[in-house]
């Protein structure tokens, strides 16, 4: 049993709970649920900070390239962005195509979940400042350069799918060897594994907070692996991190949908 | 109306100016030195636009102005009010203070024309968008690094009502360290307007009340060193105050 920590969809308290994985049951107030049972709201509140190139093949990617106009070098530091809170949207929510596209960029991302006021910590004790981690889909329009912030491909209205809730830390015994998959309608796309990270959990914890803190509530993204998948209108997209859980979500036309509901 | 928001006595209180001070929420007047000066308004999404002057882009070496407005956005960390103190490291060789008007959204704005885009602004304050060049990285740069840092966006000390700024395309910005002038501008010369910056935002994302847009900066950026009084100002909206420190103020170890 995980202790897991949600929203209903529609209430505002956080509400806690235990997760059982192997049955997907749900255990709140004494009762038991399976997850389709019930709906959920976006767990988190503060900034959403994403990675990128954080995963190995990622990395291999760009890095033919990173002598060359316009990169130059290698990259130092980590390259973040942000996922502002228009993009924030609960599971089971649909994810809005925007017209004048037809495909999405599916990026499946731990989300590491800040308990408490993070700057300069020491990689040995990095996860004392971890609360838990959820699952995140980073949702892109397609593209490849990495040279300017891509806000305009990244930050579109209900582009960050999160939840369904936030595992306890204390159900997860290494966030470096957790297995990464995406479904697309039910067909695995994707398969890839933290482990494969340039930047171990606590090693982007050092290195982030370093330069700027991280509050708590505030959530790190370790990044998206390689060859991310592509969605389109009505697929039904499944992102899946062992030992946290599924956060599943439908693509539809944004001018088929009010709020986050269809017309 | 200028509004303010600052702690005074261990209370936070929002405040307007008066002829003798500011009038805090609970009806006293006190001294613009007796409070501690907050952000005007708590940052939610603040997007920052990078090469939004002419002359600052060839400042930097770029030759050709960009075609769609470069924008990046900062988290909550990195804000702090009027009469606040920035950190700069002491590995750090060029730190410039960028001085930028700061748009206010006031209500829920998508896909808005640029036509009506001031109808969305709630109004107008100062900021000063730090920059610490050695930490400048080609990947989706300005990376946070550089721009992102604790304490490095000083914001105020006013939310100016847009009401009381006649035309916001067209007022001076003027920064200074230590009394001398450094940097001078006018808000005439941005490459993508706030109604321009306003439609294209709000054409592929929703703005928020309370959101911030930091519309660029002009040319002038000289190193500044700890102890340097940056102030940086613009006509009718402010004048905003802030003093470098460095490690021995902030004991970072």
């Amino acid at each position: 049993m995980k202790h897991i920590k949600f929203k209903y969809h529609g209430i505002q308290q956080l509400k806690e709970g235990s997760y059982q994985s192997e049955t997907d049951l749900i255990e709140v107030d004494g009762k038991q649920y399976r997850t389709n049972e019930l709906t959920f709201d976006v767990p988190l509140s503060g900034t959403i900070y994403g990675t990128a190139l954080n995963y190995k093949g990622a990395y291999a990617k760009v890095e033919p390239f990173m002598y060359e106009e316009p990169y130059k070098a290698p990259p130092k530091a980590p390259i973040l962005y942000i996922k502002p809170m228009n993009t924030h949207i609960g599971n089971g929510t649909f994810i809005p195509l925007p017209d004048g596209f037809e495909e999405l960029s599916i990026g499946a991302t731990l989300g590491v979940v800040i308990g408490k006021v993070a700057r300069k910590v020491n990689k040995d004790n990095a996860l004392d400042y971890v609360e838990g981690y959820t699952i995140v889909n980073d949702v892109s329009i397609p593209h490849e350069s990495v040279y300017r912030p891509a806000y305009k491909e990244k930050a579109r209205d209900g582009f960050c799918p999160i939840g369904p809730w936030i595992v306890n830390k204390h159900a997860i015994t290494n966030p470096n060897e957790l297995g990464v998959r995406v479904y697309i309608n039910g067909e695995l796309k994707q398969e890839n594994n933290t482990s494969n990270l340039i930047r171990s959990v606590e090693q982007l914890l050092v290195d982030v907070t370093d330069f700027m803190t991280l509050y708590e509530g505030d959530t790190l993204l370790v990044g998206i692996p390689e060859n991310a998948p592509i969605a389109r209108e009505n697929d039904s997209v499944e992102v899946e991190i062992e030992g946290i859980g599924k956060l599943v979500n439908k693509v539809i036309n944004e001018n088929a949908l009010v709020g986050g509901g269809i017309k | 109306m200028k509004h303010a928001r600052v702690a005074y006595n261990g209370l936070i209180q929002d405040a307007v100016e008066v002829n003798n001070g500011i009038k805090l929420h609970d009806g006293r007047i006190v001294k613009e030195t007796d409070v501690t000066w907050l952000p005007p308004v708590e940052p939610q999404t603040v997007f920052t636009l990078g090469l939004n002057f002419a002359d600052h882009a060839a400042e930097l070496s770029f030759k050709e102005a960009p075609k769609d407005p470069l924008v990046f956005l900062k988290g909550p960390n990195t804000f702090i009010g009027h009469r606040g103190e920035t950190y700069r490291p002491s590995d750090v060789t060029f730190m410039h203070y960028e001085c930028e008007l700061a748009v206010v959204i006031g209500k829920t704005a998508k896909n808005v024309k640029k036509e009506d885009a001031y109808d969305y602004v709630r109004g107008y304050t100062v900021a000063n968008d730090y920059a610490l060049r050695d930490y400048l990285e080609n990947y989706y740069r300005p990376n946070l690094r550089v721009k992102n840092r604790d304490t490095c966006t000083p914001i105020g000390p006013w939310l100016v009502d847009k009401e009381d700024i006649e035309d916001p395309m067209n007022l001076k910005l003027r920064t200074t360290v230590n009394g001398k002038i450094v940097q001078e501008g006018t808000t005439a010369d941005m490459i993508f307007s706030v109604p321009i910056l306003i439609e294209y935002l709000s054409g592929f994302m929703t703005l928020n009340p309370g959101d911030i847009i930091l519309t660029g900066t002009p040319k002038g950026s000289v190193d500044t060193k700890v102890g340097d009084e940056v102030i940086t100002e613009i006509e009718g909206v402010g004048k905003l105050v802030n003093t470098i420190v460095g490690e021995e103020t902030f004991q970072v170890n």
